[in-house]
């Protein structure tokens, strides 16, 4: 009966450490995508989406609120719209701006939210109308280049100010 | 035809006298011929034993008996009913009925002799724990292994692993048992032994036997009915002393396979100590 | 022709294997049995293949991405490497060495002995008995055996990337939780269940049939039987994982 117990403390050891493993695969790593379905969607029309994919994340002052569902674009005007999911009980407003930024250098791409002051929020499937489209780094250093970046980026003098003149 | 079998041990009247009736059973493999035609009657609750030379194709004969072989051709009957192999039913059936003891006895020897006993009943019978446990210990009773329930087959002697097999066939109470070779690779005194046994639980729990051996002293002695198969025919069938006094010149001639040898034997040590011819 | 005949009637015993869940008997006792060989039994070899995956992930990873100056992506190469291929397929492999040959090899023995014909001459289901619970035992083993892989490759890349090498910790574990998207888990369980299930059958087909091994038998034919478990088995896992890779990208 001993090799029984040994068998039955094997098996319970392995599913224990099994499902925490499978657990913390899906939940922790897999964005918990697969419990927390309580969001809602938010779309936005950009001119230039400059590489973000989906599965990107959207974050407000730092911290994820949300993932990009979708990218497609729109035959009409040719622009990008990006379709997001934003966790629910986070109420914008409906001038809330979205932009696209980079992280670091050559880093990921995602979606910065930057709420506004309006007392009406955004309804679900609502459309953000502020946005910025993405920064193109090749675009930034050739404008840098023709010393055009003062006027473009009138907002960042630091950058403008380091521009060589030509 | 067409009466359903019987399950469990019930035993009819179907089949009239005879529990197995095998006819013009044929079975080659590529073009050998291993079986050509082997007809039997095996009457119910009897021990009837089929002898022959090894390679006679008599584990071959065996395995389409116990469905393990498929045959080419020909028919058996079980209990007065054709059996169609090809049909799960009828085969489960005829399984159910029927238990086969291995030349190799075949335990399993991942489990103890308790749970390879209780096995065919946990796994082919809706039976309780409680009824399984009672039914695997009296079997290991009855062959006085009561004591060796919780041993692994690898740790008994050769004797108690034949009758712990044996204890794995009976304790289904099938209506007919057959045995491979049960004495194969014994010293003439366990082959005693091992025939006194099988005659012993044969009489105990009436099933019927068929034996396959090439040990003739032993077979003829214990056996109700002997066939002789000889390169893949039956030919002889009856009493063992209908054998003893038969004139047909392969029984003869493996009936007296012993005095021949002695002949031989003799022969050769003339030969050596007769001083050469010049 | 042959081959193809082979391939059938593998296809036929992997299904017959399958569909004999319903009809087996006690069959969750089987199951935990094949539990204890697939997992507790192979765990070692997963924890100790796992680390060193990671640790060398790390490695490598740290000096490829130092020339670019982005060490800050370590996680990011490190966890989808680990998510995506090296887990799914190094443990399918480390499975394959360790509990595959060894269903091969013991299956094989059944069949020497007779314990196999011995079981359907019972009129129990040998495939429903030897090979179901062991099919039903890899389809929760491979995919948690994969998760474990997963999680000390992690740590294995977090202890060569930030211990010895420096990347911040902090850095590492939030570049991790970034990389990782749902379809990637979900990529990587559908590796390790379609591997699971291909590499028990194979070596459960060949230990069952080591009797039609040409040209050997006895002993000689449980050893080839598992060496062509074995090699059989890593081969369908690396082809399969091109065929789902290459349907999912």
């Amino acid at each position: 009966m001993n090799r029984d117990k040994k068998l039955e403390f094997g098996v319970g050891v392995f599913v224990l450490l099994g499902l925490a493993a499978l657990v913390y695969l899906t939940l922790k790593l897999g964005a918990g995508e697969l419990v927390g379905s309580d969001t809602y969607p938010v779309e936005a029309r950009f001119a230039n989406t400059g590489g973000l994919s989906t599965g990107a994340t959207v974050m407000l002052a730092g911290v994820t609120v949300g993932r990009v569902d979708a990218i497609r674009l729109d035959p009409e005007d040719y622009s990008a719209i990006v379709e997001m999911r934003i966790r629910s009980g986070l109420a914008l407003p409906t001038d809330t701006m979205a932009s696209i930024k980079t992280s670091g250098l050559i880093g990921d791409k995602f979606v910065a939210l930057a709420p506004g002051a309006d007392e009406e929020l955004l309804g679900p499937s609502a459309r953000i109308t502020m946005t910025e489209s993405a920064l193109e780094l090749e675009s930034l250093i050739s404008k840098m280049a023709f010393g055009s970046v003062k006027n473009e980026q009138n907002g960042d003098q630091e950058s403008a100010s380091t521009a060589p003149e030509p | 035809m067409t009466t359903p079998l019987q399950t469990g041990s019930e035993i009819g009247g179907q089949g009239g006298n005879f529990l197995l009736e095998v006819d013009d059973l044929r079975k080659s493999f590529g073009p050998h011929a291993v079986l050509r035609g082997v007809s039997l009657a095996v009457p119910r609750g009897r021990l009837f034993t089929v002898l022959g030379p090894s390679g006679a194709g008599k584990s071959v004969l065996l395995k389409c008996l116990a469905n393990i072989e498929e045959p080419d051709d020909g028919q058996i009957s079980f209990d007065g009913r054709r059996l169609d192999f090809r049909d799960q039913a009828s085969r489960d059936s005829f399984r159910r009925r029927c238990s086969f003891l291995f030349q190799g006895n075949a335990l399993f020897d991942s489990l103890t002799a308790f749970r390879n006993v209780a096995l065919p009943l946990e796994q082919t019978t809706s039976l309780g724990r409680g009824e399984i446990r009672g039914r695997a210990m009296e079997a290991l009773e009855q062959l006085e292994l009561g004591d060796y329930a919780d041993h692994y087959p690898g740790t008994l002697s050769g004797g108690m692993q034949k009758r712990l097999a044996l204890a794995r066939a009976i304790v289904t109470q099938p209506e007919m048992v057959f045995f491979d070779e049960p004495t194969a690779g014994l010293d003439p005194l366990r082959r005693n032994a091992v025939f006194a046994m099988i005659a012993k639980y044969q009489t105990l729990f009436g099933f019927t036997a068929l034996i396959v051996t090439h040990d003739i002293v032993e077979a003829l002695v214990a056996s109700d009915t002997v066939a002789l198969l000889h390169q893949g025919e039956i030919c002889f069938c009856g009493t063992p002393d209908e054998f003893a006094s038969s004139a047909h010149p392969v029984v003869q001639s493996f009936r007296d396979s012993p005095a021949a040898l002695r002949s031989t034997l003799d022969g050769l040590r003339r030969g050596a100590d007769a001083p050469e011819p010049s | 022709m042959d081959q193809v005949r082979g391939l059938g009637h593998f296809a036929l015993f992997t299904g017959q294997s399958l569909s004999a869940v319903l009809a087996t008997r006690r069959l969750w006792t089987r199951v935990a049995r094949a539990i204890y060989e697939q997992g507790f039994r192979c765990l070692p070899v997963i924890l100790i293949v796992g680390t060193f995956t990671g640790l060398v992930l790390g490695l490598q990873g740290y000096y490829v991405l130092n020339r670019f100056g982005s060490e800050a992506l370590l996680g990011v190469l490190v966890s989808l490497s680990l998510v995506r291929e090296m887990a799914p397929v190094l443990a399918a492999l480390m499975l394959v060495g360790q509990a595959g040959s060894a269903l091969a090899a013991e299956l094989g023995i059944q069949r020497n002995s007779e314990q196999i014909a011995a079981l359907d001459t019972m009129g129990i289901s040998s495939c429903g008995y030897l090979v179901t619970p062991r099919l039903l035992a890899a389809l929760f083993v491979f995919p948690a055996q994969t998760a474990l892989f997963v999680a000390v490759g992690l740590w294995g890349g977090s202890l060569s990337g930030s211990l010895l090498l420096g990347v911040d910790p902090g850095v590492y574990w939030a570049s991790v939780q970034r990389a990782v998207e749902s379809e990637d888990v979900r990529e990587c369980l559908l590796k390790a269940v379609t591997f699971g299930l291909l590499t028990i059958s194979i070596c459960a087909y060949q230990g069952f049939h080591a009797h039609r091994i040409r040209g050997a038998t006895g002993a000689r034919a449980v050893s080839a039987a598992t060496t062509k478990a074995v090699v059989l088995s890593s081969i369908a896992v690396l082809a399969a994982d091109y065929v789902i890779t290459s349907f999912l990208i």
